[in-house]
């Protein structure tokens, strides 16, 4: 089993602290969520409305993605594409080079996350200051998002009020939250004056009008985009709407499956840099088109949903393992169901083939997900394609995690199920003899170790059916 | 959730019992036709049957999945519901199986074959419409919906419609029924630590409702809870609906 | 764009275009949430205040008197507000002088950076509207009003034209043409600043501003 999943679960398994940190959190907002959804038949509607909103942007994404380009070129945004995370960072550092940038404010984006594009910087003499609150929290502790919208859920109170007394000069240890938010305000007030960028991600840019929108509750997102004289944002080329009249119904859908809010405090659409005669906005606005790996998802037309994904987390507060192992456990930016579809075509089967099995296909995810991604489907069409690739372009690593053992054992065990005489005698014989099979046998060593061995009934209920004189027509 | 096509009572319905039943669970099967024969259906179960095929299937190995699929769609020939005591087995051959022959001449069967496909309690409340009479002592259940029941079955309120309708019986809500318990087939051989957490939170869960029992209409689901209760000598034990319904009303 | 980019561009857009195609979907009807008349500014006001917002009724003639009113009890000293505008020179005819000190955003940012991140208690911008079903502000800041008055000082004061208040975003964007011609940045205001990453628990004021101040003036 290829990657580092199984072996790192066991980690955060293992961690009350973390346990109950993540339980604590998931459980609350499943329980934002649903209140948000109570009128199941106006979530219906909206659902499939946003549904086919993505839909259609992936069905047209590269028309849309030249109308896109057109607009925003049009209203004075400059456009840049990067077939892959080194070649997006090296536009942004162009670009930051060439104003003289000496220190960036961020506003929240996965899509720099997947870059690893502050590291980038760092190393490039640039100073990349996170700004949202939770970015913030595990820049100081140097540590990577564990959710992909509140990325240091995974700490508590106690432990951020630590991270703080030692990293904020002049700051007492306190656990009172709205004392610790005061002492994030001020820190980053000076930052945001003296950055002479900004970068920021993209919620939805609409391919129509050329307009970025961004959603935020902080206002750090805002900052980052207004107040520096220069804005990179960066995006993925799926993050596309078609038109203006789409964001409505997203915008229903995003926040409250995200947190259970009904919208987000903030709501930025930027369309161009700043005016003439406009007192403030950036001098220039600058849109980053990251692929990395994207249009090969986009090759398989099953596939391709994956890339619908308004990255609003919902499947991941309500997946039963991501709860237990947090986010840390999936070691990729995009963690939970939508990183175990995702992560893999991404990064490749042959590195992460371990993600798609992390799931009892327990549909938790599909029931959330705003715009209906098939993500049980999907992951059993990933397990596929790591055994028995099916596609001409291909899953990168696809095919990687064929076992010679594997494939005759379930051709051993479909003979055994699709032939029924070989069936009875089989499970007659398991049926009796079964119990005999020892407590630490290698399939069993796993189970029993929490558990009682399955126990065999003696007789099969082909056997006691024909006593009882059902098995006849 | 694809809506059921709901038929007229039927003279005759197919069983289908499913691999864990028939090895570990039989009685629970017997216990299914016999709710059903006892409201004058006559119950047929093919000898040919064997598995829905779902565990190649969430294994990624198709073809074989097929194999296995296309035998149980030959092995119920007529034109009767099937009837199925487990969600997840049910799910797979009425969600999956069209799925699985998309763009194969056997499409159509398959289609077909899952149209006819229903979760038992499903069909005893919605198509027999059946009244339970309590015979047995009073007692606290709780219920435990499997995964695939609730989301790929719609199964969520049936099978509590029944238990209800016992005078004796007292059901206690779980609320963290929609919570996997981290069997998934599979999942629990390759995720152990991470199935050991589910299900030991699971457990945690049922007994916090103070139930006796815990019923619930997926063996695979009580392989696993009961498995965890018993190494760790919990009094509470869970048991197949169909085997709690047919004592209750004996 | 440069070699790199154009490069990268054309592989993509070759490898996007080679893919196997597919008919987009039709779009479902979607009728987001209507409201009564009367209903409307009741649930908008009830809404602001549920998120963490004060609103006051107010007409077009006592408004500059109500706010000296409500930012005097509060102690604060100096507002930004707009000059060029309307409301702008509505408010510095009637403000008194003991009133907290007006400062007027007439410059670009760069000449006037410290006093909008530290040198002002709050603000007063107007609004393009509002939302009913979220309890929501509408800005198109302008060169008159710039972006930053609604962002950077503590307090945000808001004036809203009761009659310019409308059931939802949708109707809203339809009804306005926004799609013709969009500003250089339009931002939907729902409460003042907030955060919920420490613990899941709310902490106002972050980054924006902590108090959110709604006058809503109503036709006499």
């Amino acid at each position: 089993m290829s990657g580092d999943f199984t072996k790192r679960a066991p980690i955060a398994l293992n961690d009350p602290t973390l346990r109950r940190n993540f339980r604590r959190a998931m459980d609350g907002l499943m329980l934002k969520r649903a209140a948000q959804f109570t009128d199941t038949q106006a979530w219906a509607e909206l659902r499939e409305r946003g549904t086919a909103a993505k839909a259609r942007v992936i069905a047209r994404l590269p028309e849309l993605l030249e109308l896109l380009e057109a607009k925003c070129t049009e209203n004075g945004i400059q456009v840049h594409w990067a077939e892959s995370v080194a070649e997006a960072n090296a536009i942004v550092l162009d670009l930051l080079k060439a104003a003289n940038v000496k220190k960036v404010i961020k506003g929240k984006s996965m899509v720099s996350e997947e870059m690893e594009l502050n590291h980038h910087l760092e190393a490039n003499g640039i100073t990349a200051v996170e700004s949202d609150l939770g970015e913030y929290i595990i820049q100081l502790a140097h540590e990577a998002p564990s959710h992909i919208v509140m990325p240091c859920i995974h700490k508590n109170k106690a432990e951020i009020a630590q991270l703080f007394a030692e990293n904020i000069e002049g700051l007492a240890y306190t656990e009172d939250v709205d004392e610790l938010t005061a002492a994030a305000r001020k820190a980053l007030r000076g930052e945001f004056a003296s950055a002479d960028a900004g970068i920021s991600g993209v919620n939805f840019a609409v391919a129509e009008t050329g307009t970025l929108v961004l959603v935020e509750n902080e206002g750090n997102g805002r900052l980052s985009t207004t107040l520096p004289p220069l804005h990179i944002a960066v995006m993925g080329i799926e993050k596309l709407a078609e038109t203006l009249d789409d964001i409505p119904p997203l915008l229903a859908l995003l926040p409250r499956s995200a947190t259970g809010q009904p919208i987000t405090t903030y709501v930025n659409m930027i369309t161009s840099p700043r005016k003439t005669g406009e007192k403030d906005g950036p001098q220039a606005v600058h849109l980053v088109l990251l692929d990395s790996g994207r249009s090969r998802v986009y090759d398989d037309l099953e596939l391709r949903d994956t890339l619908r994904c308004i990255r609003c987390g919902a499947c991941m507060n309500h997946c039963p393992v991501y709860t237990r192992v947090g986010g840390h456990s999936y070691k990729f930016v995009y963690p939970g169901p939508i990183g175990k579809i995702l992560t893999p075509q991404l990064e490749g089967l042959d590195c992460a083939g371990d993600q798609p099995h992390a799931s009892t296909l327990c549909n938790a995810c599909v029931e959330v997900c705003p715009v209906k991604i098939p993500i049980a489907n999907l992951l059993v069409r990933l397990r596929t394609e790591a055994v028995r690739p099916t596609t001409s372009l291909g899953v990168k690593g696809a095919g990687s995690q064929r076992s010679w053992r594997e494939t005759m054992g379930w051709r051993g065990w479909a003979f055994m199920y699709a032939h029924p005489v070989v069936y009875a005698v089989a499970t007659r014989l398991m049926a009796r003899l079964g119990n005999l099979i020892p407590a630490n046998a290698p399939m069993l060593r796993e189970w029993t170790k929490i558990r009682t061995k399955p126990k065999f009934a003696g007789k099969t209920l082909h056997e006691l059916a024909r006593e009882k004189g059902y098995d006849h027509e | 959730m694809t809506e059921l096509q709901r038929p007229n009572r039927p003279e005759t319905v197919y069983f289908f019992g499913t691999c864990v039943v028939d090895l570990f669970y039989p009685m629970a099967g017997l216990a299914g036709m016999e709710l059903l024969k006892r409201q004058g259906i006559r119950v047929v179960f093919p000898p040919d049957q064997s598995c829905c095929g779902q565990p190649a299937r969430n294994s990624g190995y198709l073809d074989e999945a097929r194999a296995v699929a296309l035998k149980q769609i030959e092995t119920f020939p007529n034109d009767w519901p099937i009837v199925v005591p487990s969600g997840s087995c049910a799910g797979m051959m009425k969600t999956h199986y069209p799925d699985l022959f998309e763009g194969r001449p056997e499409h159509a069967a398959a289609k077909a074959f899952g149209a006819r496909v229903f979760e038992l309690t499903d069909f005893l409340v919605n198509v027999l419409d059946v009244k339970l009479e309590d015979k047995g002592q009073p007692v606290r259940v709780t219920w435990h919906g499997s995964c695939h029941s609730m989301r790929e079955m719609g199964v969520i309120d049936q099978p509590k419609q029944l238990l209800r309708q016992l005078a004796n019986v007292t059901l206690i809500e779980n609320p963290r029924e929609k919570e996997c318990c981290g069997f998934g087939g599979t999942f629990a051989v390759r995720q152990p630590e991470i199935s050991t957490a589910m299900v030991t939170d699971k457990v945690a869960a049922l007994e916090e409702t103070g139930a006796a029992e815990v019923i619930s209409g997926d063996c695979g689901c009580l392989m696993n809870i009961n498995g965890a209760m018993e190494k760790a000598a919990k009094p509470m034990t869970g048991r197949h609906i169909a085997e709690f319904l047919l004592e209750r009303c004996k | 764009m440069s070699d790199l980019s154009n490069a990268a561009r054309s592989r993509i857009m070759a490898r996007l275009k080679a893919a196997p195609t597919s008919v987009p979907p039709e779009l479902p009807a979607w009728s987001p949430p209507a409201y009564l008349p009367d209903e409307r500014l009741a649930r908008f006001t009830a809404l602001m205040e549920a998120l963490h917002s004060e609103v006051y009724e107010v007409t077009a003639a006592d408004w500059p008197e109500r706010l000296r009113t409500i930012l005097s009890n509060r102690g604060i000293n100096r507002v930004m507000y707009a000059p060029a505008t309307q409301a702008g020179r509505q408010l510095a005819d009637t403000w008194t002088n003991d009133a907290p000190t007006l400062v007027a955003y007439d410059r670009p940012v760069e000449e006037l950076k410290d006093t909008l991140v530290s040198g002002v208690d709050a603000a007063v911008t107007t609004t393009l509207g509002g939302i009913a079903e979220t309890g929501t502000l509408v800005l198109w800041p302008t060169p008159d009003e710039p972006r930053l008055m609604s962002l950077l000082p503590p307090i945000h004061v808001a004036l809203v034209e009761a009659d310019s208040v409308v059931d939802n975003l949708a109707g809203l964007i339809a009804q306005a043409g926004w799609a013709k011609a969009m500003p250089t940045n339009a931002v939907l205001i729902s409460g003042p600043s907030k955060t919920a990453d420490i613990e899941q628990t709310l902490a106002y004021g972050v980054h924006g501003p902590k108090e959110l101040i709604v006058l809503v003036i109503k036709r006499v």
